[in-house]
């Protein structure tokens, strides 16, 4: 599929955020079952269309733009997220030949995209003109920008044994084991970067409610918000797609067809990121700061020198 | 005949954006037209949890931030060489690890003499200025 599919495009960008949208209501239902509670469950059956209600609602709510904001920023700062989040997509393999593009520097690309969401939270956090949102918006920045050092470092084990920064080829690589066995650390490292990165919770510091009201979207409402939401949701479902290639084999499996496989493992690690969030509660936020640079670097940089020997040693034997 | 194909191929990726700029520009669209219009006496004011705002937003901010931003800036431009020497591990074998485990050394020592410097203390440094100062 290298030729512009648009058929396919379609189908992405349907999946994906039909798929955010869906999740906002998954995700409420089940934190609900774990806290003992039933969650939205009045509209249609299971109460998916509150789906449909809050879509509504958001649409039909004040397009405000604050009047001391910086407008024109404060109108751009919130797509930047979706939008490259969106953009991470188009690497991503979802079966053998279900790819937008299978570029060489793939994995590369990930992290490009990935690391452009940080200007919309700061950026966004800078327009309001707001001190919550300002706050809020320079912890994103530090959070994200201290992430993402080794975010891209954890990823080097696969890539030393995989041989290449195309995902297509990384995939194929995992046919004789998937790679969460050999990097257990990188694959460690990856999840909480991953969450911290996408600034899920427990690592939600930078829109913490008990403390900054509501972070650097404090001044947001209506579809801008909306788009800050959507675009945190297509992070978690990029984050799941990206493990489930990285680590977990991408779209290898017995038995069922390869994309069937590929939604298995991303649901799985769907679920998994929001009983996270149900499971723990929030680090302060030097507790967050200082486990990213005296726990996660050192330990990236141990998997770096171990992985290196480990795989040269079995590579001469 | 390689480098055209690349050409060829980097298409997609344009329509793709082109595909999103359009659901963005549409959502945004669609939500200024159908939303109410709604004026009162609070609408203009920045939220501050029901306080009314003292002073310029433009706060004084933690110089924490700023260091934070310089280690950055060191050691993301060193993973960068980590990324090159990744690509072609296995060509480079026994030689090319050990100059990467030399370079990571190197990275290690400045992390840790920022650790015991106590940069990496997130607003331990205001808490025993304070201390003294009273």
């Amino acid at each position: 599929m290298s030729e512009a599919n648009l058929p396919f495009i379609g189908a992405i960008l349907l999946t994906v955020v039909g798929g955010a949208a869906v999740l906002t209501w998954f995700e409420r239902r089940l934190l609900g079952i774990w806290q003992d509670r039933y969650g939205p469950n009045r509209l249609g059956p299971f109460g998916i269309l509150q789906v449909a209600a809050d879509m509504l609602k958001l649409l039909t709510k004040h397009d405000w733009i604050p009047p001391f904001a910086d407008r024109f920023v404060f109108v751009i700062a919130p797509t930047a997220i979706v939008i490259s989040m969106l953009m991470a997509f188009a690497v991503v393999p979802f079966g053998p030949d279900h790819y937008l593009i299978d570029m060489n520097v793939g994995l590369l690309f990930f992290l490009a995209m990935s690391s452009l969401a940080v200007y919309s939270v700061m950026l966004g956090g800078l327009a309001s003109n707001n001190k919550y949102a300002l706050l809020g918006g320079l912890r994103a920045a530090a959070q994200m920008v201290s992430y993402e050092v080794f975010m891209g470092l954890s990823l080097m084990g696969v890539v030393m044994l995989s041989g290449s920064f195309s995902l297509v080829d990384i995939v194929e690589a995992q046919q004789d084991g998937w790679y969460f066995i050999p990097q257990f650390l990188g694959l460690y490292v990856f999840i909480i970067a991953g969450i911290a990165e996408s600034h899920r919770l427990p690592f939600d510091l930078p829109e913490a409610e008990h403390e900054l009201t509501a972070g650097f979207h404090t001044e947001y409402g209506g579809m801008k918000f909306t788009m800050f939401m959507l675009g945190e949701y297509c992070g978690l479902i990029l984050l799941s797609c990206m493990i489930t290639t990285l680590f977990f084999g991408g779209w290898l499996g017995p038995f069922f067809p390869p994309l069937v496989w590929f939604a298995l493992k991303t649901f799985g690690f769907v679920c998994f990121f929001i009983l996270l969030r149900a499971a723990i509660p929030r680090p302060r936020y030097d507790q967050l700061m200082a486990l990213g640079w005296t726990v996660m670097l050192p330990i990236t940089l141990i998997n770096l020198v171990a992985t290196g020997a480990i795989a040269l040693w079995m590579n001469q034997a | 005949m390689e480098n055209l194909a690349a050409e060829q191929s980097i298409l997609p990726v344009f329509v793709f954006f082109g595909a999103i700029l359009l659901l963005v520009a549409t959502m945004l669209g669609i939500a200024s037209v159908l939303g109410e219009r709604k004026q009162t006496k609070t609408t203009d004011l920045p939220y501050e949890s029901g306080i009314i705002a003292v002073g310029s937003s433009q706060v004084r901010l933690s110089v924490d931030f700023f260091l934070i931003a310089i280690f950055f800036v060191i050691f993301d431009l060193e993973t960068v060489f980590i990324f090159a020497w990744a690509i072609a591990f296995f060509e480079l074998g026994w030689h090319g690890y050990l100059a990467v485990v030399v370079f990571i050394l190197i990275l290690t020592i400045a992390l840790i003499y920022e650790w015991k410097s106590g940069a990496l203390n997130w607003g331990v440094k205001s808490q025993t200025a304070r201390k003294e100062t009273s």
